[in-house]
C-alpha cells in the first residue's frame, strides 16, 4: 500500500533556472517516492537544489517537465488559486527564520491557517490551544515573537504548521538559526509529530546532527539522490 | 466567501499594524498628501469666502438697473430722465408717503492704502440716494453716525476699515481734489457692501462733476415676481435701453467670474502637487510591499490568496491618505478659515472677504487625498498580489 501509494511521488521532474543568458539545470528527470509516515532529511551542498525540491513539493514553485503527486493528488497542473487551497488543506511549512508575523501574538500567528477554513472562532481557539500545547507553549499564547527566544518562535511556527492537521510537513533548515539545545528540542518535536501523529516530514538541512533525527537521509548532488538508511 | 473576508481582515490588520515599522516613510507620505489638501482647500476656501461675500449681498426683491450691455456698475450710465421713467415704472414698491423706493447711485473708484502691504488699491466710493440704506438688508451704523445729506461726509464699511489705512472714524481723507470726513462705520451682514465707502449721491455727483448721470438705480420691487414686469416695461419703452436684473442674480454673476478664476488656479496647482504626492505614496507603498515581502509570501505559502494581499496594501495606502487628508483639512481650517483678505472684484475695486471652509469643501479635499492614496496604492497592491512566493520567502 505504502509503496504503491506514497505520500510524495516525483516522476521525471526537470527544473531549470535562467540567470541572464545562462540556463542552470537543477533537476533533470528526477524521480522520487516518499512513503506515508516517513521522516526524510534532505542534505547536499549549497546549490544542489534542496530548497527547490521543497518548494516544488509545497506547490510554491513549478516544474518545467514531469509530474508531482502528493497523497495521490497531482499538483503540477493546478492553477495558483487551486494550489493555494491545496496548500492550506494539505501542507505545513516550517522555515529557517520562523516567518512569524511580528505584530501578531503566538495564538494569532498559529490561527492564521485556520482563517482559511470554515471553523468557528471558538473551534479555531480550541485548535490553536491544542497546537500550542503540542509544542509546549500553551502558556505563551499572548506573547509576540520579539518576546520569545528563537527556539520558542520556531515552536510557534511548528504549531502554525500543524494546526490545520496537514499530512505533510515541509521543513527548510528548521534548526539553522538555533543553538544546539533549542535545535534538539525542535527536532524532538518533529520526531514526535512523525512518530506519534504520523505526519510525513521532509526536512532540508545542512546539519548532520539534525539529519540523525530523521528515519532516512537523501543526499542530493548534481540533481540526483544518493540514499542511505540511518541506524535506528 | 467568509474565509475570503477573514483573510482580507487578517492581512489588512497585519499591514496596518506594521505601519509603525515604516513610520518615517509613512509620515512623509501623510505630510505630502496633507500639503496637497492644504493648497487645494486654501484656494477653495478663498473662492468660497469670496463667493459667499458677493453672492450673499443681493436680494431677490431688489432690482438693479444698468445701461444695456453693462457687465458691472463701473461701466454703466443711467441718465436723470431714465431715472424718472423708472420711478414711474410698474412693479416698483412705494413707501407710506407714496414715493417710489429707489436709489440712484454713482459708483466711483478712489485710492486707498492697504494696511498690510502699504500699497495703493482701488476702493469703491458709492453715492447713494435717500433710500440707499433702506434698500439693503442688515445695514447698521456700528459707530459714529450716518452722513448728513448735502455735506462731504462719508461712512465706511467695517471690512474696508479693517483692511485699509486712513479711514478711521473722525479722520479726514482726500479723494482727488476733494476732502471728506469719516463720520460713521457701518456693517452689512458680511456682504460686499462692507467693502464700500458711502456718501450722499448729490455731493458725489457735484464734487466729481457727474451731474445729471448716475450709474445704477436700485429699486425695491413689489415682490420677486415683479422683476419680469419691470423688465418687460424696460424692453418695450424705447427711452429705456436698460438691463434689469435682480440684485441677487447680478451679484451671483459678479461672484462667478472671480470664483471661477480662483478655482481654475487652485485645482491645477493642487493636481500638480498631487502628482508629486502620488509619487511619494507609490514610493512608500512599494517600500511597504518590499519590507513585507517575506510576510506576504509566508501567508501565500500557508494558503492565503493574492486578493487579501492586494486589499491589505491598498487599505494601508488609503489609510495614510485619509490621515493626510484630514490633517490637511484640519491645518487649513486652523490656518485659513476666517482669515480676511481682499482682491479685485467685478468693478475693479477691492472686495474684502473671509476665507471660508465648508464640510463640502473638506469632503472635496479628502476625496482628492483618497484619489492620491488609491493611485499610489494600486500598483504596489498589484505587485503584492502577484509577488512570486519563492521570491518573497527569500527576499530578506
Amino acid at each position: 500500500m505504502t509503496a504503491e501509494h506514497p505520500m510524495v511521488r516525483l516522476t521525471g521532474v526537470s527544473k531549470r533556472f535562467t540567470k541572464g543568458k545562462e540556463t542552470i539545470s537543477i533537476f533533470d528527470h528526477l524521480d522520487l517516492a516518499i512513503p506515508r509516515g516517513d521522516f526524510v532529511a534532505v542534505m547536499g551542498p549549497s546549490g544542489s537544489g534542496k530548497t527547490t525540491l521543497l518548494n516544488l513539493l509545497g506547490g510554491i514553485d513549478r516544474v518545467d517537465v514531469g509530474e508531482i503527486a502528493v497523497a495521490d493528488h497531482r499538483i503540477d497542473g493546478l492553477s495558483e488559486g487551486e494550489l493555494a487551497a491545496w496548500r492550506a488543506a494539505n501542507m505545513g511549512f516550517i522555515f529557517q527564520f520562523y516567518n512569524l508575523m511580528p505584530m501578531l501574538t503566538a495564538a494569532q500567528n498559529v490561527e492564521l491557517p485556520l482563517l482559511l477554513t470554515r471553523l468557528s472562532k471558538k473551534e479555531r481557539a480550541a485548535r490553536v490551544h491544542t497546537a500550542l500545547s503540542v509544542v509546549g507553549l500553551a502558556d505563551r499564547t499572548k506573547h509576540r515573537p520579539r518576546e520569545m527566544s528563537g527556539g520558542q518562535q520556531q515552536r510557534v511556527a511548528i504549531a502554525r504548521a500543524i494546526v490545520s492537521d496537514p499530512n505533510l510537513l515541509l521543513c527548510d533548515e528548521p534548526t539553522g538559526d538555533l543553538d544546539r539545545q533549542s535545535a534538539d528540542e525542535i527536532l524532538s518535536i518533529l520526531q514526535l509529530l512523525n512518530g506519534e501523529l504520523g505526519k510525513t516530514i521532509v526536512m532540508v538541512t545542512h546539519d548532520p546532527a539534525a539529519a540523525n533525527y530523521a528515519k532516512r537521509v537523501l543526499h542530493l548532488d548534481k540533481g540526483r539522490f544518493v540514499e542511505r538508511e540511518l541506524a535506528a | 466567501m467568509r474565509s475570503l473576508w477573514l483573510q482580507v481582515a487578517a492581512v489588512t490588520s497585519i499591514n496596518l499594524k506594521s505601519i509603525a515599522q515604516r513610520r518615517w516613510l509613512s509620515l512623509s507620505t501623510v505630510i505630502a498628501i496633507a500639503l496637497v489638501v492644504i493648497v487645494l482647500l486654501a484656494f477653495l476656501a478663498m473662492a468660497n469666502g469670496f463667493q459667499r461675500t458677493i453672492a450673499g449681498s443681493g436680494a431677490d426683491d431688489i432690482a438693479i438697473v444698468l445701461r444695456a450691455g453693462s457687465q458691472a456698475e463701473i461701466n454703466s450710465t443711467v441718465s436723470r430722465d431714465q431715472v424718472r421713467l423708472i420711478e414711474d415704472a410698474p412693479g416698483i414698491a412705494r413707501g407710506a408717503d407714496g414715493k417710489p423706493l429707489i436709489s440712484p447711485e454713482l459708483y466711483l473708484v478712489v485710492d486707498g492704502i492697504k494696511r498690510t502691504t502699504k500699497t495703493k488699491a482701488n476702493l469703491p466710493l458709492r453715492g447713494i440716494g435717500e433710500q440707499g440704506m433702506a434698500l439693503r438688508k442688515d445695514i447698521a451704523i456700528t459707530s459714529g453716525r450716518m452722513f448728513s445729506r448735502g455735506s462731504n461726509e462719508i461712512v465706511v464699511g467695517k471690512a474696508l476699515l479693517r483692511e485699509f489705512d486712513g479711514l478711521d472714524l473722525g479722520s479726514t481723507v482726500a479723494f482727488g481734489a476733494t476732502r471728506w470726513t469719516v463720520v460713521g462705520v457701518f456693517e452689512a451682514g458680511g456682504s460686499v457692501f462692507e467693502s464700500e465707502i458711502w456718501a450722499d449721491l448729490n455731493v458725489v455727483q457735484s464734487l466729481f462733476n457727474r451731474n445729471n448721470i448716475v450709474q445704477t438705480v436700485r429699486a425695491r420691487l413689489t415682490g420677486p415676481a415683479a422683476l419680469s414686469e419691470l423688465k418687460n416695461h424696460s424692453d418695450t419703452d424705447p427711452r429705456l435701453k436698460l438691463d434689469v436684473k435682480s440684485e441677487a442674480s447680478y451679484f451671483a454673476e459678479q461672484a462667478s467670474q472671480t470664483t471661477d478664476l480662483i478655482q481654475k488656479l487652485g485645482w491645477p496647482l493642487a493636481i500638480a502637487m498631487a502628482l508629486g504626492a502620488i509619487a511619494g505614496a507609490l514610493n512608500t507603498m512599494y517600500s511597504s510591499v518590499a519590507s513585507r515581502a517575506t510576510e506576504i509570501a509566508t501567508l501565500r505559502a500557508i494558503g492565503f490568496g493574492g486578493f487579501p494581499a492586494f486589499v491589505g496594501t491598498l487599505a494601508e495606502s488609503l489609510l495614510l491618505a485619509v490621515i493626510g487628508g484630514l490633517l490637511g483639512a484640519a491645518a487649513t481650517y486652523l490656518i485659513f478659515d476666517g482669515v480676511t483678505a481682499s482682491t479685485l472684484g467685478g468693478n475693479f475695486t477691492q472686495v474684502v472677504f473671509d476665507f471660508k471652509l465648508s464640510p463640502w469643501l473638506i469632503g472635496e479635499g479628502v476625496v482628492l487625498a483618497l484619489v492620491v492614496g488609491l493611485i499610489g496604492g494600486l500598483f504596489p497592491a498589484v505587485r503584492a498580489a502577484r509577488l512570486p512566493i519563492v521570491e518573497g520567502l527569500y527576499a530578506n
